[in-house]
Order: structure tokens, then sequence, then C-alpha cells
């Protein structure tokens, strides 16, 4: 470092004039940001230089985390904002620097995911001129943020990063870019803080909900004789609080809940009122429940293609209530009896209130006809499998990892196919914030960099990504990341050697015709994660399960458990496409499961 | 404008309100109304195109757009967009426009009884003999300006409602409509409040 630009930082902090790059770490310390995931590039120099000064002054408060690919960078700041409910921030070069983030950006943007992802640009002048590494990241990036920001001018800067992170982080959480071109970086202007700034816009999203239609969805609710919570990742969204308030309200009116796949944990699965997940390899119970309701309460979820399979058969007599913080959800799919616009908190507190206020109390009687038939849905065991001596069925796989960690303090991440599904159905959470998965996007890679996301904001914490074989290699290199910074993550792989997801959709729809879904070269994931730096562990006894898991546990180390299971088994029960809730295919079924599916589902995705 | 993706006319890509799956939605033919939305917006680079983007993204129809700043001390413009769906699917092209955060209103000039639309179109018509004194009493009943005239061709102004320009235009036809450049809609609501 030259002297000089070690001077220019030590002015004192309360100076006000700086430069853009400046400004950047500033608001970043302002807003309360202590880490930060990034891969330098010339477009971007004068903010690492900014980052390094402020390192040199202030000690690490904005701690930097070097990941080995963009992409890893966007799914390692989503680990960490969906585990802290904090927004997760990224800081990236030009062209393919931003090219790169693009994915973890949608991520974000179908998870809803509190992101601000900072892009260097080449210099104003430039722009237009295909200069190098110039790519047009506003303009590509339009469709796939909540909003984004080209800077023109360093005056600008403070206000847009305080109102990219108010952006990100209230209403429908997502996540929000600002380009900065390089000479803005440079030039020099005057800091405002996050409480001196003002919004340029009329952006002001609603949180409380129409205490008219609370009033109305309560009685409706106190009336219903087969009522069910459905709940998503909104009630993870709005904070630890709307998952009590879920809990408190479930109690008072003695409804079922059941879950998508982003909303696990928010209510505990051990509560008997549990159904487990619902949708395409949702539970038997929680299908039929949906399916016969008479009275629907979704709370922060969106009526996904996944969870309502055929929408004409889509829980044809109930009245739907809809609460979700986004208005342009209500009534997207799904027509609902009431639609209210707010936050899920706010509202499931509004609710309790109003429920006491007018004195409500549920039809026990009728409730209790509606819980001996989910009883007897419940007998059907959907998630039963045959366990084996001689392989490990990955069932068992993540029931005894469960068994084994549940109670310590523990994160779970996974990549995307059966193996995400199985973690879904059987390794059973009783706390939001614990599980991170990719769900609208449903993108490979996601869980290791999430891993190392997670394990930065809960370093004493046992973080566990549950694997495919095919999934982890899409972002291998981010375990580089986690032995640099010493993250003890775990990689739990089921490794059946098949895209298994894939395969079990050949052999669906397509005749058992398996193109491209076998792996014939994988690498030996013991030594690759021995030539990394990390501790490799192989087991395929069911005998070794436990032993081998425990090891991986109390290693210190970042560890790949290499776990090879039951090549062939299906991932069920499945509603297949174009089928109805109560149209599920269960485990027995499994043999011909090649015939259940009708031409029209087949061209269904 | 340059006709952009936002142009796209999905015709089928209408949404029955509980198709038989999600991915059904686009094959159902269902009863299509016509609404004007204005729109209240910052004057910022894109702006335009996040509106026009949404449309394309999702399917949904452009039949009009027109667009301009209109207040400059505050840096918002003013888009009139006409579109066409069953109504709800309006109802989802008013909920998404309205998330848009560079958007800060939005309003249903169709819905609105005291809405009023108005387009302007040059409207060049060549003929001679009959056809050319017929072009021009018909313009004199809509109240049409000439603006240009040679011997053998008129340029009409006209403006009006957008079905008061189509049948114009469809008088003009036979009499030797040559061009048509038509503004799209504006709207503006009746009484003494602003938008
Ligand atoms: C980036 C990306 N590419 C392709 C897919 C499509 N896809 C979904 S699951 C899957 C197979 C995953 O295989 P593996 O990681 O081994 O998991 P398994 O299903 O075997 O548990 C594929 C290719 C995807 N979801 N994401
Ligand atoms: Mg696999």
């Amino acid at each position: 470092m030259t002297a000089q630009t070690t001077t220019r930082s030590i002015a004192p902090t309360t100076a006000r004039e700086m430069t853009g790059a400046e400004m950047v770490v500033r608001a970043l310390v302002d807003q309360g940001v202590d880490t930060l995931f990034g891969y330098p590039g010339g477009a971007v120099l004068p903010i690492y230089d900014a980052l390094f000064n402020d390192n040199e002054t202030h000690g690490e408060r904005l701690r930097h985390i070097l990941v080995r690919h963009e992409q890893g960078a966007t799914h390692a700041a989503e680990g960490y904002a969906r585990s802290t409910g904090k927004p997760g921030v990224v800081l990236v070069t030009s062209g393919p620097g931003a090219t790169n983030a693009i994915t973890g950006i949608v991520d974000a943007l179908m998870d809803s995911i509190p992101m601000v992802v900072f892009t260097g640009q080449v210099p104003t002048h430039l722009i237009g001129t295909d200069a190098f590494q110039e790519a047009d990241t506003v303009g590509i990036t339009r469709a796939c943020t909540k909003h984004n920001y080209l800077v023109k001018d360093v005056a600008d800067l403070p206000r847009i990063i305080h109102e990219a992170f108010h952006i990100a982080t209230t209403g429908r959480p997502g996540p929000v870019l600002i380009d900065i071109p390089k000479d803005v970086q440079f030039s020099t202007a005057t800091y405002q803080g996050p409480d001196e700034v003002a919004f340029s816009h009329g952006y002001a999203p609603r949180t409380k909900g129409d205490s008219g239609k609370i009033a109305e969805a309560v009685r409706l609710i106190a009336k219903a004789r087969r009522p069910v919570f459905y709940t998503g990742g909104g009630v993870i969204n709005a904070g630890p609080a709307a998952s009590a308030a879920l809990r408190t309200l479930a109690a008072m009116t003695g409804a079922p809940v059941t879950s998508t796949l982003m909303g696990l944990g928010a209510f505990p699965a051990a509560d008997p009122a549990w159904l487990g997940m619902l949708g395409m390899h949702g539970t038997y119970e929680a299908n039929h429940a949906m399916h016969d309701c008479d009275v629907m309460i979704c709370v922060g979820a969106r009526f996904d293609d996944r969870v309502t399979g055929r929408l004409d058969a889509f829980s044809p007599n109930s009245k739907k209530i809809h609460i979700d913080i986004d208005a342009s959800s209500i009534n997207k799919n799904v027509r609902v009896d009431i639609g209210i616009v707010g936050d899920a908190r706010s509202v499931l507190d509004d609710m309790i209130e109003a429920w006491k206020a007018e004195g409500l109390e549920a039809n026990r009687t009728a409730l209790d006809d509606w819980w001996r038939q989910i009883d007897a849905w419940r007998a059907v065991q959907c998630l039963r499998y045959t366990p084996s001596t001689t392989a490990i069925k990955p069932q068992q796989a993540i029931e005894r990892l469960y068994a084994l960690t549940r109670d310590r303090d523990t994160y779970i991440t996974t990549e995307v196919g059966q193996h995400q599904m199985w973690a879904a159905q059987f390794y059973r959470f009783q706390e939001p914030n614990r599980w991170m998965t990719s769900g609208g996007l449903g993108t490979m890679g996601y869980g290791m960099p999430a891993a190392v996301g997670v394990q930065l904001a809960h370093p004493g914490s046992l973080v566990i990504d549950i694997a495919g074989e095919a999934s982890i290699q899409m972002c291998i290199q981010e375990l580089s990341t986690a032995v640099q910074y010493g993250l003890p993550i775990k990689i739990f792989i089921l490794n059946n050697e098949w895209m298994g997801m894939v395969r079990q959709w050949q052999q669906l729809l397509h005749g058992e015709r398996y193109s491209q879904s076998y792996s014939e070269s994988l690498p030996d994931f013991v030594k690759l994660a021995e030539a990394y730096g990390a501790v490799g562990i192989r087991c395929s006894d069911p005998a070794e399960l436990d032993a081998k898991i425990m090891e991986m546990i109390d290693s210190p180390h970042p560890v790949i458990f290499d776990c090879r299971v039951e090549k062939l088994e299906n991932c069920l029960p499945m509603i297949p496409s174009g089928k109805a809730h109560n149209e599920m295919i269960l485990p027995e079924g499994g043999d011909d499961i090649g015939k259940v599916i009708d031409e029209a589902g087949r061209r269904l995705v | 404008m340059k006709p952009g993706a936002g142009w796209f006319k999905g015709g089928d890509m209408t949404t029955a309100p509980n198709p038989a799956s999600a991915y059904d939605m686009s094959h159902e033919d269902v009863v299509e109304n016509l609404a004007t939305f204005a729109l209240l917006v910052d004057n910022e680079a894109g702006v335009l195109h996040r509106v026009v983007g949404l449309f394309a993204a999702r399917g949904y129809n452009i039949d009009s757009l027109t667009v301009a700043e209109t207040d400059r001390r505050s840096h918002t413009s003013r888009i009139t967009i006409v579109t066409r769906g069953a109504p709800h699917v309006l109802e989802q092209i008013e909920a998404q426009l309205s998330k848009v955060v560079s958007v800060r209103r939005v309003h249903d000039v169709t819905r609105d009884p005291n809405g009023i639309e108005r387009e302007l179109a040059l409207v060049k018509v060549r003929g001679t003999g009959t056809d050319r004194v017929e072009a021009l009493r018909v313009s004199d009943i809509f109240r049409a300006k000439v603006i240009d005239t040679t011997s053998e061709s008129f340029v009409f102004e006209i403006t009006g409602a957008p079905s008061k320009i189509d049948s114009f235009v469809e008088l003009m036809r036979p009499l030797g409509l040559v061009e048509l450049s038509r503004t799209g809609v504006l709207s503006i609501e009746r009484g003494a409040e602003g938008m």
C-alpha cells in the first residue's frame, strides 16, 4: 500500500466528503452489514481499495468473503440472509462478474430473499461502446431484480444505497442491484447516512392487513368444520415472531398445518397438528387435507404449480383465505374468497386479537371428525420405505442424519433433486430459518455456497448441505472458500450415480429411456475433498452409517461425506403432473409408475 | 417508438379462471375486455422498459402505449397503456404494475366513469374526382383538420375517442387511404382533482 492511500483512509470518519468507493463501504457499515460476498475485477478495484483501507483503519468491521465464482457469492448471500433474516450483500465486477451472478439473483427473486448486489461498470463515457468487460447489467437484470440502479452521479450514491437496502428488505423481499461505473467510484461528493437521505420513489409496501377482512376471516375459520393452514416462505420472511403467531393461531383454531417447501420450520414438525409438506412430493395427509378442507388459510404462500397440482381440481369445495404481502399474489393462480394484503406477522397477530375480541370458539365436534379423517390418511404411512441390510436407502440416510443431529444447533441446506425432496420429507424442522433450499428456481449448485453463508453467520453451529452427486459439482469450487475461512460445513452427498430426479421422470414419463441422466464418470469424492484440504468420508454399508455420520459431525473441518445409496430409489409419494391432490402415487405402486401419467400430463413440466 | 418485445400480441395467452393446470392457462379462450391504464412513473432511464418488459414477460397484450414526461420538477412521466384481457387478468396487470418500484400510481381509466380517453391520428388519403370531394366532406363531419394538401392527396389531423378514429379510418379506406399514424390513447379524469 502506498502512503497516500493510507493517509486518505485515516481521515476522521466524520468527514463527509469522500469518493464513491468510500461511500459504498461507509454505507454498508451504516446499514449494519458485517459480511460481504464478492470477487474482484477491474471495474470494482476502487471499492476493493476502499475496503482495504477501511480494514486497516477500523479492523475487520466489514468482512469480505472471497468466493471462487460469482454464482457462489450470490448463493452464499442467500444462505446468510435466509438463516439470519438480514440482507445478503454481494460485490462483483462488471461484465462476466455480473453475468455469473445472475443465477443467484433470479434465485433470490423467486424465493423472496433480501439481497443487495453491487456490480462494477465501465466508466460512464465508455458505456455503450462495447468496452472491455462491458455488459448492459441493468438491462439484463431489470427482469430479475426487485429494483435496480445505474449510478450516473456520485452525489446520488448514498441515497441509492440506502434506498436499495430499504427496498430489498421491506415488503416482499428481493434482490436489488446497484451498477456503479468506475469513474463514479473515483469521484467525490458528500456522504449522507441512512437517516439523512430522502427516498426518491413512491415505494410504500402495505404491512397492516384490512381489519374488516381480518374479522371476516376469523369468523369463517371459527365456523369451519375442516380447516387447514397452508403456510409458506412468507411466514419465515416475516421473522420468528410470525412463526410464533402461527403456532398460537393454529392452537386456538385447532386446525392442522401444512407448508410449502419454503415454509418448513415455521411450524414445528413435532407438533401433533403438523401434516408434513404439501405438493408434488408432499404427504398423503397434507394433500388430502388440502383437497377436502372447507376453509383454507393460506399464509405467505403463492399457490405455485408444484403445490396446487391440477388447478381445476384444486381444493374444490373450500373457502379460501389468502394472506400475502404481495397484492399481485392474491388471485393470481387461484381465486380466493378473502384476500388480505399485509405482513404475515402483523396479520396473524391481528387475527389472534380479533379471535379473542369476538370471543370465537372452534367447532370442536366437527374438528374431532376432521382429525379422525386425518388420522386415517396418516395411517396410509405415505413415506414408508423398505430398509435393506445391503444398501443404504436414501430415506434412511436422512432419517439417521436427523436422529444424530436433532439435539444440536443444526442448519440444513440442499441442492436440487430427489435428495432435496427426501430432506424435506425426512428431516424434521422445529424452528424457522433452519432450512435453506432453492424452491422457486430449483437451482442445482445452491446448497454448498448457501452453507458457506450460513456457517459464516452461525460460526458455532452445525451446517449441513444435503446434496446429490450431480448437483454438488455445479458449485464444487466453493469448497475452497470453506477451507480458506475455516468453515466446517458438512456436505452430505446422497450418491446414487444418477441425476435421480431426472431418471425418475424418465422412468415415469419417457418410457424408461434414460437419456443423459447417468453420470458415467464421477470424481472420487474422498480424494476430491482431500485435494481441497477438506476431509473425505465414504460409506456404503448401512451398518456403518451411524458411526460415519458421527465422525462427520465431530470433525472440526469441512467434510464431504460420500454416502453411497440405493441407485434406483424413487422419490414418493408423488402427485404426477396434471393430476389432483387426491390422485397421488404411493410407495407400493412404485413398480409400474410408468403407466400412471397420461399423454396430457407428459407434456407438463 | 420502435415496436419492442412488448408489442408481442399474446392473443392466445389469456387466462381462464381456474384452468386444469398452470400450463393450460394459455390455451383457454375467454371473454376479453379492453382496459386503459394511466401510470405515473419516475422519469428515469429504463422505466419504459420495466413496464413494457413486464407485459412481455407475463404475456399480456399491449394495444397501444404512449409516454412522455409530464412534470419536470418532480421527475414524473405519464404512461397510458391500452391492454386487453379477462377481468382477472386485468386485475393481475394492475397489481403487477403497482408492484414496480418506479411506478407511483396506477389508474384504471376504463373502470372510472369520469375517465376521458382521446387519441390523435394523422391520415393520408390519395384520390381525385368524387373520392376527393367525399373525403373532404367526411373530414368536415368528423371535424378533422386538413394539414397538408397536394392536387391528389390530403393529410388529415383528427382527434377523438379511439372509436371515432376507427370510424373515420374505415370511411377513408375506400376513398384512397394511404397511410395512418396514431398516437395511441391519452387519458385524464373529468373534474378538478388530479391523479
Ligand atoms: C442448474 C440446473 N440444471 C438442471 C436442473 C434440472 N435437474 C433437476 S434435478 C436434476 C438432477 C439432480 O441430480 P443429483 O444432484 O444427483 O440429485 P438426485 O436427484 O440424484 O438426488 C436436474 C438435472 C436444475 N434443477 N438445475
Ligand atoms: Mg444423484
